[in-house]
């Protein structure tokens, strides 16, 4: 059992903690040791959001470090950037088109980096492009990005579809499960696709 | 059953299940989520107190009538609550008292970074430092066996990664635990000089065998492995360190305080090199030294911020891993800021105009510091922001006082703003205090505090009247606005850090993320009348998008609160929907 060293990173409100959840609850029906590390309190307030997972048959540290992620999933192109020294060289990026401006470009104190996705594809040998929130509006809400996002990981890790369908509908509201599911699939199917944007 | 759990709900299980039935606190990052989820047994009675002092008498009036009983801080939290822990040290319990504090190495939501292991031992009282979710709940139900059989409250150290980390723990059933009878006891519970002194000695006995305690409980261990390395570790640090020397022996520390010198002589004997990891401060490190014993620690590790595993292998064992090098080194900021809606935004921006010197306090108000208001001065502690603004006005006199403002929340008002008042009008002082009230403990997550009417078990409960208490302490200029009315409060606070007695404002909206608070509709920007004249841009709403042409309204991020029409002189913000679309 190879451990696995999973980061969400995006912006507050984005709902990483609830995708770190779903990969735990697949992770313990798998019989994996499991650590998990989020934020809460002042940065959560649409600050720069790190949630870490990692499984394997002993964990020690809930934390990532620099070059010790496996796998990042970027909720957001610049934060994407941001994070890039902690995946390992030959880790795989998922990286959500979605640009969410902080508030010192918002307010003209700084410029959003341009490029971010090209940047990406030159750096890493690993990386997965998609426009998660379109996704998301297709399954019914802009909320479900999230899950858009775990369901393009779910198809390259080691787990049943099953197993992860299961994990969705224990984590998430029972009114919400359709569109969760939906969104799930789409992102699942994704990379399979003719079109899908991938770099490796 | 195996589940996962966070730090903090472990606590709250392992409480549960030692059968506890009194929990008091203070919500405080990253502590709150403890009483949160002890607020969810119906076997618990649990309480929001109005600060930690007031939680830790309530907890110990509770241990010494014979409950078990948990209270549950921050560590900055501990520094209010220091005066009843000194002395409960002495008094002893009678049900057992396990008191949960939740430090905050790399300050992810504090004002600073402080150790609490050193309260331990200056409090007399041990400590114990579980490393996940597991030890979480079974570090508390040890905490109540040991707080009965040495007649000690109990600390429990958690640190962010900890209570915010979630990791597999395995539950049990809650067991029954009478309450004990109470028995009046002068001699132990009244702390007067006579009886002080004679319990102090107590204290030095019971601290004797806490220490012989230390090296012959199982919470503390030395895990032998290769006997060129040995490491002393506790906490989230013994995680990071286990990563970062895995075929090293380990003296892992589960009671921190008092220290098992026994256990650290064997392991300081058997290998040849020994290194000390731990956070903060070199805690471990000066009783190993005092010992006389070589050890490795804080001359390769940093004091201040949070350790990680690379960082102790880079700085211990010279082994770095390949980094794939970021291509962008000037990648923009994302500070924290006020939500979409949020009431302190009007309060801000009026602040700024005015350009006052603004003494500030502990909340999500506390991110009118930061760009684009940038209006205020100070914050130093809970309820710092009114006696901050009496002193300056003390020491500078009339002309910086009519400049002068303290600024403060509801809930950290109540926590101790109030006593600060009664000392402003007391001394005859004439600061201006503006209480943001936005019906809700916002920062740490929407709990509940003495002002918005409802029990943290959600129960209807009587409010105080944040205008009736200004009054009844002897302030005569009470206002009450919406800080939404930007003229409105502009106009008061001119008037009021200029009048020549004490006064109070009191800035009432809810926090937008408050269910009971939607707003309808979202804005749209009329670009027929809009001349890009950037005014709006001033209220920092991270929802108004300057597109270097043009201002346009990101639509995920507004939530319809209207704040900007106020801003603009040309009619070109509106509704979506409303009419002249």
């Amino acid at each position: 059992m190879n451990n696995i060293n999973i980061m969400i990173v995006g912006v507050g409100g984005q709902g990483s903690i609830l995708a770190s959840k779903v990969i735990g609850s697949v992770a313990l029906q798998n019989s994996f040791d499991i650590k998990m590390s989020e934020v809460h309190g002042m940065s959560q307030r649409g600050g720069s959001v790190v949630t870490s997972v990692k499984l394997g048959e002993k964990v020690h540290a809930p934390i990532i470090d620099r070059g010790e992620a496996d796998i990042i999933l970027a909720f957001e192109q610049l934060e994407a950037l941001r994070w890039i020294e902690h995946l390992q060289p030959g880790g795989k990026m998922v990286v959500n088109t979605q640009k969410i401006e902080p508030v010192p470009v918002i307010i003209g104190d700084a410029e959003y980096t341009e490029n971010v996705l090209e940047m990406l594809k030159e750096n890493l040998q690993d990386v997965v492009v998609i426009n998660a929130l379109e996704k998301a509006l297709q399954a019914g809400s802009k909320k479900v990005v999230n899950v858009v996002m775990l369901g393009v990981m779910a198809s390259f890790l080691p787990f049943d579809r099953a197993d992860w369908l299961q994990a969705v509908k224990e984590n998430v509201p029972r009114d919400y499960l359709n569109k969760n599911t939906a969104a799930f699939d789409s992102g699942f199917n994704y990379v399979s696709q003719k079109g899908a944007e991938i770099n490796c | 059953m195996k589940q996962l759990m966070l730090g903090n709900e472990a606590v709250a299980r392992g409480a549960y299940e030692a059968g506890v039935t009194v929990a008091s606190a203070y919500p405080g990052t990253p502590s709150t989520e403890v009483t949160e989820y002890i607020a969810e047994y119906d076997e618990i009675y649990s309480e929001w107190a109005p600060n930690e002092k007031v939680a830790l008498e309530m907890a110990v009036g509770s241990a010494v009538a014979g409950a078990r009983t948990i209270c549950t801080m921050k560590h900055v939290g501990l520094n209010v609550a220091a005066d009843p822990l000194f002395t409960s040290s002495y008094t002893g319990i009678n049900g057992g008292l396990v008191i949960v504090v939740a430090d905050d190495p790399g300050l992810h939501s504090s004002q600073n970074e402080q150790d609490s292991r050193h309260y331990a031992r200056a409090a007399k009282i041990p400590m114990l430092s579980p490393v996940d979710s597991a030890e979480c709940r079974s570090m508390v139900k040890e905490g109540f066996r040991i707080s009965e059989e040495f007649d000690t409250p109990v600390l429990v150290r958690l640190s962010t990664r900890i209570s915010h980390s979630r990791s597999v723990v395995e539950t049990g059933e809650r067991k029954k635990v009478r309450v004990k009878e109470y028995e009046k006891d002068f001699q132990k519970y009244v702390m007067m000089p006579a009886m002080g002194r004679k319990r102090h000695v107590v204290v030095e006995e019971r601290l004797d065998e806490l220490r012989g305690f230390s090296s012959s409980t199982e919470l503390n261990y030395i895990d032998w492995q290769n006997r060129n390395t040995g490491v002393v570790s506790s906490g989230i640090a013994y995680q990071y360190a286990r990563e970062a020397f895995p075929e090293a022996s380990f003296l892992k520390l589960g009671l921190v305080f008092p220290f098992p010198e026994a256990l650290i002589k064997e392991l300081a004997r058997e290998v040849k090199k020994l290194y000390v990891v731990e956070e903060l401060e070199p805690f471990f490190e000066n009783q190993i030294k005092a010992l006389g014993l070589e050890v490795i620690g804080k001359d390769r590790l940093p004091v201040t911020g949070e350790l990680s595993p690379g960082l102790i292998r880079e700085n211990m064992n010279q082994d770095e891993r390949e980094i794939i090098e970021s291509p962008q080194d000037d990648i923009p900021a994302r500070p924290p800021v006020m939500c979409p809606g949020c009431p302190h935004r009007g309060a801000f921006y009026v602040l700024d105009q005015l350009d006052l010197t603004v003494t500030g306090d502990i909340g999500c108000y506390t991110l009118g510091a930061l760009p684009p208001a940038e209006a205020m001065d100070t914050c130093l502690c809970m309820g710092g922001s009114v006696s901050m603004a009496h002193g300056v006005e003390q020491a500078a006199g009339p002309d910086l006082a009519d400049k002068t403002i303290g600024v403060i929340g509801d809930s950290t008002f109540i926590h101790s703003g109030i006593t600060g008042l009664i000392d402003i009008v007391y001394n005859q002082g004439t600061s201006t205090v503006m209480i943001l009230d936005n019906s809700i403990t916002g920062m740490t997550g929407h709990q509940e505090n003495p002002a918005t009417g409802y029990t943290i078990k959600g129960e209807p409960t009587s409010s105080v009247d944040l205008k009736k208490l200004a009054e009844a302490v002897g302030i005569k200029r009470v206002s009450v606005v919406d800080p939404f009315e930007l003229e409105e409060l502009r106009q008061i606070v001119s008037r009021e850090v200029k009048a020549d007695e004490a006064s109070v404002i009191i800035a009432q909206r809810p926090c937008a993320l408050l269910e009971e608070m939607e707003y309808s509709g979202i804005m749209k920007v009329d670009f027929d009348r809009c001349t890009y004249c950037r005014r709006c841009m001033e209220i920092g709403c991270p929802a108004i998008v300057d597109r270097g042409d043009r201002i346009t309204i990101n639509r995920a991020l507004c939530v319809g609160c209207a704040l900007c029409t106020e801003m603009c002189s040309f009619d070109a913000l509106k509704k979506v929907g409303d009419s002249g679309e």
